[in-house]
């Protein structure tokens, strides 16, 4: 027992390195990959410990920081029933734990013109139909990485209510695991991508400093800056970077104006 | 006097005639009106196949809410919400091995086992506010409004559920009457408008529809109200189709019964969206000098 | 119209398993066709309630299988709640659509459905209608 604990303490349950090296004093436990059983150590995130174990990633790694969605992974533990749900670079192994990743998921995504579609809730309605096919089994919530309430975007899409199902999908990485727990056989996230598209062209207001800013570059108003920025040598450049103004950190809103006030 | 109140998809895009009236009219007659939170769609069929389970989730989930809410009467307005919903609680209150695997199944959620009451809006008025007070409330008496109350299937049948036992119609009769309506019965009040079956027919092809509008015109219906979406499609909005097409006589404006209440409840006519039904009806209505702005 | 009935058209395990699917028991049904009386989709069937329950009765499962019925019955419980029998047909119905969907055959594909229709359409409409028409 006291054992065990003292080996804890000098092994943190947290992904270490960048890559596959047994950390020293590391302890290694037995998880299932795909069925067959692998000694890995207890502190690498799933990813990891598949590449110690020997499996290269040509499809399904990204960006291994837990926002691509590329890798998302289903595993079980020993003697217990429930499925579990995790992104593989972000959910470090436990013993006996078996897993595989459902790195695509063969979901249905209709083709539309954002322009064309205009903003109102019938125009998704009209391109997922399927949605209206959810039992509200809630499956989907329970396998999101993300923690978001698909089940409710799902329900406010069918309500008709676009900003809410915008706002609550909005940290969903479009991994697809709840597209592939669906019983309707919906297409969840590509769904909740319209959602979030038609939201931003049709209902949020458009920002007004970024129309005024827009016109300037269009009218031609940075292009002479841009042309002297192009024209010059890597070290002229780099030299222009370093002697650049900067405002300082912490410097309370509206306190500090820069020199060159050309393009302001 | 607070009511949990389960509203419906459809209620809140192309029937919000039927839920803003329906929410108006019970806030003048003071009551409030609390919608439960995170609901979600309510199956809108109840599954009919012994072994189907999963399609009985949806209902209990919203009755799951409103407990989580501390309530013990769920109001609702739409026929087939209030269906699936009643069904539902029906089958978690005397089903004791579905109702175990229900709740097991929903292992995110409290256990539920048929507590709250699933009340129809029609039967809340009656119960809670009565006709006596409705009456001394009415602004505009909808005098000379010979109307037709269209239950179709969903408010009676299975009888378990029925709002009022087959072949009466005296909730949403009196309420007309105590309106100031001359209620007008006729014998398509319960009868099937087609329902569903609106995905697999032709616009205006709809013969169950037509035989509900064309028996109402002949037995003297002036207008039909309803409590259904559904059924607001298939009679009202798709009756020019079905009048182009030769399929019925007369045209029978068509009106969800809670637009009528909080006209004559001399609420802002713009509160009932008149502009999402068909055209004749709001004529109608204007014809009668029933209709107030604000 | 005639039905051959011999070993090979009758099927007890047919009939079993409708009951056990629609929880009713279809064999107590006196063909009285009140049921075909109360419908209000009967026209639009190839055959009617009555003419069904009596395929049930003897398991025709071939002929059943064959027919649009029940794929236009609305569940609209007419017939069920004038059963002098009792029966709930609408249940019956419903485990005959449910034998061809648990197959993963769909009566009507909603990618096919043209868009302005279900644009137009109520929710429930869309609602109901998946469950009645797809796996």
């Amino acid at each position: 027992m006291c054992e065990t604990e003292q080996k804890k303490q000098v092994t943190p349950r947290v992904a270490t390195g960048d890559r596959a090296i047994l950390p020293e004093g590391a302890k290694t436990i037995p998880v299932y990959i795909m069925g067959k059983k692998y000694e890995v150590p207890e502190t690498l995130t799933i990813m990891k410990a598949m590449e110690f174990a020997g499996f290269h990633f040509l499809r399904g790694a990204g960006c291994r920081g837990g926002i691509c969605g590329a890798c998302p992974t289903v595993y079980r533990m020993a003697g217990d029933y429930k499925l579990h749900f995790g992104l593989a670079c972000q959910t470090v192994v436990a013993a006996d734990m078996y897993l595989a990743q459902i790195p695509f998921f063969p979901a249905n995504r209709a083709d539309y013109s954002i322009d064309e579609i205009g903003g109102l809730p019938e125009a998704i309605h009209a391109l997922y139909p399927e949605i209206f096919r959810c039992v509200a089994c809630n499956q989907c919530t329970k396998a999101c990485p993300m923690d978001v309430d698909v089940l409710g975007y799902i329900s406010a899409l069918k309500q008709g209510n676009i900003e809410k199902a915008a706002k609550l999908s909005f940290d969903c990485i479009q991994c697809g695991l709840c597209a592939s727990r669906c019983l309707g056989e919906i297409p969840q996230y590509h769904v909740a991508q319209l959602a979030r598209r038609v939201y931003g062209r049709y209902i949020l207001p458009n920002a007004e400093h970024l129309k005024a800013r827009t016109a300037a570059i269009e009218s031609g108003y940075y292009d002479k800056m841009l042309d002297e920025l192009e024209k010059m040598s890597k070290e002229e450049l780099e030299k222009r970077y370093v002697e650049r103004e900067r405002e300082p950190d912490f410097a309370e809103v509206g306190s500090w104006k820069p020199e060159e006030t050309r393009y302001l | 006097m607070k009511i949990s109140y389960y509203p419906g998809c459809t209620l809140k895009t192309k029937a919000k005639n039927l839920d803003i009236a329906a929410v108006a009219s019970l806030e003048a007659l003071g009551v409030e009106v609390e919608e439960i939170e995170r609901w979600n769609c309510c199956g809108a069929v109840h599954s009919l196949t012994a072994d189907d389970l999963i399609h009985q989730v949806a209902p209990v989930r919203n009755l799951i809410r409103a407990k989580e809410m501390g309530a013990d009467k769920l109001v609702t307005l739409c026929s087939m919400c209030y269906n699936t919903l009643a069904r539902a609680n029906e089958m978690m209150k005397n089903d004791p091995v579905k109702r175990d695997t229900i709740n097991r199944f929903m292992d995110e959620e409290i256990d539920y086992n048929g507590d709250i009451e699933v009340v129809h809006y029609l039967s809340f008025l009656k119960e809670e506010i009565g006709w006596e007070k409705l009456k001394s409330q009415v602004k505009v008496p909808l005098t000379d409004l010979k109307i037709g109350s269209y239950y179709g299937c969903t408010l009676q049948r299975p009888t378990e559920v029925g709002i009022e036992p087959l072949g009466h119609f005296e909730l949403m009769n009196d309420m007309f009457t105590s309106l100031g309506a001359e209620v007008v019965e006729f014998s398509a009040a319960a009868k099937c408008c087609g329902s569903y079956q609106v995905l697999s027919s032709l616009p205006g092809e709809n013969n169950a529809a037509a035989v509900v509008i064309n028996t109402a015109a002949k037995e003297g219906v002036e207008a039909l109200a309803t409590s259904c979406p559904l059924c607001e499609y298939n009679l009202g909005k798709q009756q020019q189709q079905m009048q182009d097409k030769g399929k019925i006589e007369q045209n029978v404006p068509t009106y969800y019964f809670t637009q009528l209440l909080a006209v004559a409840l001399g609420l802002d006519s713009q509160l009932c969206h008149f502009e999402l039904n068909d055209k004749k009806s709001l004529a109608l209505l204007e014809d009668k000098n029933y209709l107030v702005a604000a | 119209m005639t039905i051959p009935i011999s070993d090979h058209s009758l099927s007890l395990k047919s009939i079993e398993e409708i009951n056990t699917l629609s929880g009713e028991s279809v064999k107590v049904c006196m063909q009285c066709a009140t049921c075909t009386g109360m419908c209000p989709m009967a026209e639009e069937m190839d055959f009617s309630p009555r003419k069904v329950m009596h395929f049930v009765q003897f398991g025709l499962m071939e002929k059943l299988m064959d027919i649009n019925t029940y794929w236009k019955c609305a569940s609209c419980h007419a017939c069920s709640v004038q059963c002098p029998r009792g029966i709930d047909i609408a249940k019956v119905m419903e485990a005959l659509r449910q034998k061809v969907l648990r197959k993963s055959k769909n009566y009507i594909e909603p990618s096919q459905m043209s868009k302005e229709a279900i644009a137009e359409m109520p929710q429930i409409a869309l609602v109901a209608g998946f469950r009645k028409f797809t796996s």
